[in-house]
């Protein structure tokens, strides 16, 4: 326990410090393969959609003892049309065909409870209507486009718009990668999926949105100092909300890991198996996305802007000509840097830990133990002394 | 040391210099009477709790079918005259005349409810228990709206004083006035104007309302008289919707008709449900309240003929009429029909204005009405103006319904599906309390009194809203109930994460509490948020499942804001004002060694230097400036 509580503060000061901003290309890239097979299977092989989608006729019968060839010979006998008969669970079997209308789907349910051996009243009988699915996909598209509108705006409003933009590009990502692994997995996708990517919405949000808030937090004023630059700001950020990160993330995901269980384990298919394995894959993309996406786009789109970009030609002044000092005092170099950093911290850099960060640009990783005692007293510390 | 105490002195400053002075104040606030913010939470909870389990109601939240089986169908309406959005009022119509047949087959808890409006609107039928495939069918049929020339009318059981009485219907629609023009038309095809009728507003014909007052005459019902047969189908027999229940039709007003007629019984379950009906054909059938029963002609004019229909204010009597106009074509057929009715004796000489194969209103007619222009009048009350003018209006603009999806469930799948929801609930919630306990020890204890707090709240809520809205809780909403349990956690996580945070930078707990608070709560609002909206957003722009998924997140949302707010903040604020959380024991969560940072620093006395680095260069020329500054300004 001590060990992580080490852990979890040297991510806070920053001692320990992956640079994720700055390696970003290597994540982009880890992605970019993702997006790419998502593609690929989404236009290769398509969605596998339930019968929600096409229109058609299911037809569940419990606690039966028959084998999926007995179903399937009852099937044909009641008429349907290449009828799929599948085993779900232990003693369920599932039977899919063509659109019925609600007089033709009583007489399969009774010719199948006659051959199954089962009461007709516990067959579970679904119709849907040819037209309909395209009617709930256009309705789950709408409301998809709504929301990102709509959190686009507020998070553009609480953050700024280019956060927002990070944060939707994150969003899509997730989105797209879930899709994507339902595409290449062959899962079905029912209603019951569309309600858990459109949860992952506010999940991979949650995430962001934590980690958003801390570099919101971090780069409050950069720009009065030359210390730091943006994507070091952001980085230390992320770093510091790892383990809020995970944490939230692993709360989230077991619930949603319980519902899977029991959803695989004890009914075999359906609304609790599609719901939770679409939101099991959207949330371990959304941790992945607002880590290693979301943060360095922000970044990324924040460094373009001049007055960062001003900001970063200033620290890279700076330090250039602080190693040219350290070298004329024949001092250690990195000592030198963290002492002259400390004195001059601005206002806007809130933890005596950012100036740690500084020197994260010539080393990135920087997992060992380093020199506690650069906290640092800010000029805005000492004037409100 | 100096070095080091200059720094602690330094991060305190930070404190104020961080959270500037507004967000200052507010910790105290938040912190400052943490233990009546719990005690307003638990009179809260205690109100609720006795709302929720009040003794004689219902304890348990309201099941959808998918958790104690049912069928549940979902309509598509669209406009059966080709385009065109649909109106609100039209849904409601549709909505109604669904619901009638639906309660007319006698299903206890049977629901209908519309989602969305507009073109995107649908009807939902819930029907619990065991399935009745004859529902099915009928519900998709598309109402129709006709006008048919009485032949018969029979009172039933109903003592019946002919002729004067003032209308023995007690459908509502068109009480009658005792009109002079009735008694005097009986029998013999009087054209005459009838005085009391004739005040239409288009001042183009008498319009002649009134209804029902006229003699029972079975006699009258022989042969079918001098109605236009355009019927000449030989081969169809007296079809009847099921078990001579009406509305029932024949081609030919035979005898096998009239002793169909004959063996109605409008009282019985099943005989009002209404149902769909050919114009072509003869009907036999009921008042729509069931008082009375109808032996009609094929529609002389459908409902399609209808322009117009609207309550008005009477022009001459008391109480409401109801306008309406025909369209050319309509005015046409209205002109005919209306004409050859008033040279009939009573009954023939009124026509029925049939919904869905029910007789909604029955007006006599004592002149031809030209112009297709007519006016109903007879006392109405608003209401019933305007409820029968949305009969003519809707009616006659019939919408027809697609069966989008219909799901059969039984209840012991129904049963499995809840204990699985129950099951999941449960595993979830022991699975992140374990999750909260290993990590944050005494801490994890106050997560998981909190997520009982939302989990009561949740449940009792559910309750309550299954009482008074009609809440149905469906599997998708126990899945998203469920799901609430992380979100509702993660609050708890921001804020702990942030706790911690401020006590590695050396606060105190107290200050560590609030300041963290602070922090947490923006977090939490943002996230919060983002969440309500995706909820907001499902729920008004989907159907079914979707929909019951959207509202317990919405509402999980809700709950979990006002526990943070309300429960774990200030349970954590008490706590950390207590000696045993803030010991810095192992059990608490919050021991040095558990945090780091400076709080282990200041536990142990030492910082905690790392092997290499020599002391020397981290006495820094900063922080020996600093703390000389700090040194003077304590002096």
């Amino acid at each position: 326990m001590s060990r992580l509580g080490t852990i979890a503060h040297q991510l806070y000061s920053g001692e320990v410090s992956y640079d994720f901003v700055g390696k970003r290309r290597r994540w982009y890239a880890v992605s970019a393969v993702f997006l790419v097979l998502a593609l690929v299977g989404l236009l290769g092989r398509g969605l596998n959609t339930g019968i929600e989608f096409q229109g058609g006729s299911e037809f569940v019968v419990p606690n039966t003892t028959a084998t999926v060839e007995q179903a399937r010979t009852s099937a044909e006998a009641a008429g349907l049309t290449d009828p799929v008969v599948t085993q779900v669970g232990g003693d369920t079997i599932r039977i899919q065909s063509t659109p019925l209308t609600p007089a033709e789907s009583a007489e399969v349910t009774a010719q199948l409870a006659d051959d199954l051996g089962v009461p007709s009243s516990t067959i579970g009988v679904q119709l849907v209507g040819p037209s309909w699915g395209a009617d709930i996909t256009q309705r789950a598209l709408q409301g998809l486009v709504a929301f990102l509108v709509l959190v686009t705006i507020f998070l553009a409003f609480y953050f700024e718009w280019r956060l927002a933009v990070a944060a939707l590009i994150a969003l899509l990502h997730d989105l797209l990668i879930t899709i994507g692994i339902y595409a290449l997995t062959g899962f079905e996708v029912t209603p019951a999926t569309v309600i858990g990517v459109l949860t992952i919405l506010g999940f991979s949000l949650y995430d962001t949105v934590v980690v958003f808030d801390k570099v919101k937090e971090n780069t409050r004023g950069i720009t009065a100092s030359n210390r730091v630059t943006y994507s070091e700001a952001a980085n230390l950020a992320l770093n510091q909300t790892l383990v809020r990160s995970i944490n939230t993330s692993i709360v989230a995901l077991l619930p949603v890991a319980a519902i899977l269980i029991i959803g695989v384990g004890l009914l075999g298919a359906g609304t609790l198996k599609d719901l939770s394995l679409a939101l099991f894959i959207g949330t371990a993309a959304g941790t992945y996305s607002s880590i290693f996406i979301a943060t360095p786009v922000a970044a990324q789109l924040q460094e373009r802007r001049p007055e960062m970009k001003a900001l970063a030609a200033r620290v890279a002044a700076r330090r250039s000509g602080q190693e040219g000092r350290a070298r004329r005092k024949g001092s250690s170099s990195a000592g030198a840097t963290t002492t002259l950093v400390a004195d001059e911290i601005g206002d806007g850099a809130e933890h005596g830990t950012i100036a740690e960060q500084m020197s994260g640009t010539a080393a990135p990783v920087q997992s060992g133990p380093r020199a506690q005692p650069k906290r640092n007293q800010t000029r805005s510390q000492r004037k409100k002394r | 040391m100096r070095a080091r105490q200059s720094r602690q002195r330094a991060s305190q400053g930070g404190l104020r210099g961080r959270t500037g002075d507004t967000t200052v104040a507010a910790p105290t606030q938040a912190g400052g009477r943490p233990g009546r913010t719990l005690a307003i939470l638990g009179l809260l909870t205690l109100a609720l709790m006795v709302w929720t389990f009040w003794p004689g109601q219902q304890h348990t939240p309201k099941l959808g079918l998918d958790l104690r089986g049912g069928t549940q169908v979902i309509l598509t309406p669209t406009s059966a005259t080709g385009g065109g959005a649909i109106t609100d009022d039209q849904l409601k119509q549709t909505v109604e005349i669904i619901r009638q047949r639906v309660d007319g087959f006698g299903v206890a808890e049977a629901e209908v409810t519309t989602q969305g409006s507009g073109s995107s609107a649908t009807i939902v039928v819930s029907i619990p228990g065991a399935t009745n495939e004859k529902v099915l069918e009928t519900l998709s049929t598309t109402a129709k709206l006709d006008f048919r020339p009485v032949i018969t009318v029979d009172y039933g059981s109903q003592a019946v004083t002919p002729t004067q009485s003032p209308s023995p219907s007690a459908s509502g629609w068109s009480t009658a006035s005792p009109s002079p023009s009735a008694s005097a038309s009986a029998g013999s095809g009087s054209a005459s104007p009838s005085p009391s009728a004739s005040a239409s507003a288009s001042g183009q014909g008498a319009p002649v309302p009134n209804a029902d007052s006229a003699s029972p005459s079975p006699s009258a019902s022989a042969s079918g008289s001098a109605s236009p047969s355009p019927s000449a189908s030989a081969s169809g027999g007296v079809t009847t919707a099921e078990g001579g229940l009406p509305p029932i039709q024949s081609p030919k007003n035979d005898a096998a008709f009239q002793k169909a007629f004959t063996d109605i019984d409008c009282s019985e379950t099943g005989a009002l449900k209404g149902g769909p009906t050919d114009p072509k054909l003869y009907l036999a059938t009921c008042s729509v309240d069931g008082g009375l029963k109808y032996l009609l002609d094929p529609a002389a004019v459908e409902g399609t003929e209808i322009s117009s229909a609207s309550a008005t204010l009477a022009q001459q009597g008391v109480g409401w009429e109801v306008q309406l106009s025909f369209t050319p074509e309509g005015a046409q057929q209205f002109a005919e029909v209306t004409g050859k009715l008033a040279q009939q004796p009573s009954p023939q000489n009124q026509f029925a204005i049939t919904l869905d194969g029910l007789v909604q209103s029955s007006p006599y007619v004592s002149s031809a009405i030209l112009g297709g222009n007519a006016t109903i009048s007879g006392s109405f009350t608003a209401e019933e103006a305007k409820a029968l003018a949305n009969v003519l209006k809707y009616g006659s603009l019939p919408v027809s319904l697609e069966v989008s999806q219909v799901e059969q469930l039984s209840p012991t799948l129904g049963e499995d599906q809840l204990r699985a929801g129950i099951l999941a609930g449960a595993l979830g919630l022991l699975l992140v309390v374990l999750w909260l306990l290993f990590y944050y020890r005494a801490l994890g204890l106050v997560a998981t009194a909190s997520l009982v707090v939302a989990a009561l709240w949740t449940y009792c809520l559910l309750v309550v809203l299954g009482r008074t809205i009609g809440y149905t809780l469906s599997l998708a909403g126990v899945a998203g109930a469920i799901v609430a349990i992380g979100i509702t956690a993660d609050s708890f996580v921001v804020y702990f994460e942030r706790l911690r945070d401020e006590l590695r930078d050396g606060r105190t707990y107290r200050q560590a509490g609030d300041i963290g608070w602070v922090r947490a709560r923006r977090t939490i609002l943002a996230a919060d948020f983002v969440s309500m909206l995706a909820a907001v957003v499902l729920y008004f722009l989907s159907v079914g499942s979707v929909r019951g998924f959207a509202f317990t997140l919405g509402l999980t949302t809700l709950v979990d804001v006002l526990v943070a707010f309300a429960f774990t903040r200030p349970l954590v604020a008490v706590l950390l004002r207590t000696k045993a959380m803030t010991s810095g024991k192992m059990w608490t969560g919050l021991s040095p060694d558990h945090v780091g940072g400076k709080m282990l620093e200041r536990a142990t006395g030492s910082v905690v230097v790392p092997d290499d680095d020599a002391p020397a260069p981290r006495q820094t020329l900063a922080a020996a400036r600093a703390a000389a500054r700090d040194a003077e300004k304590e002096i």
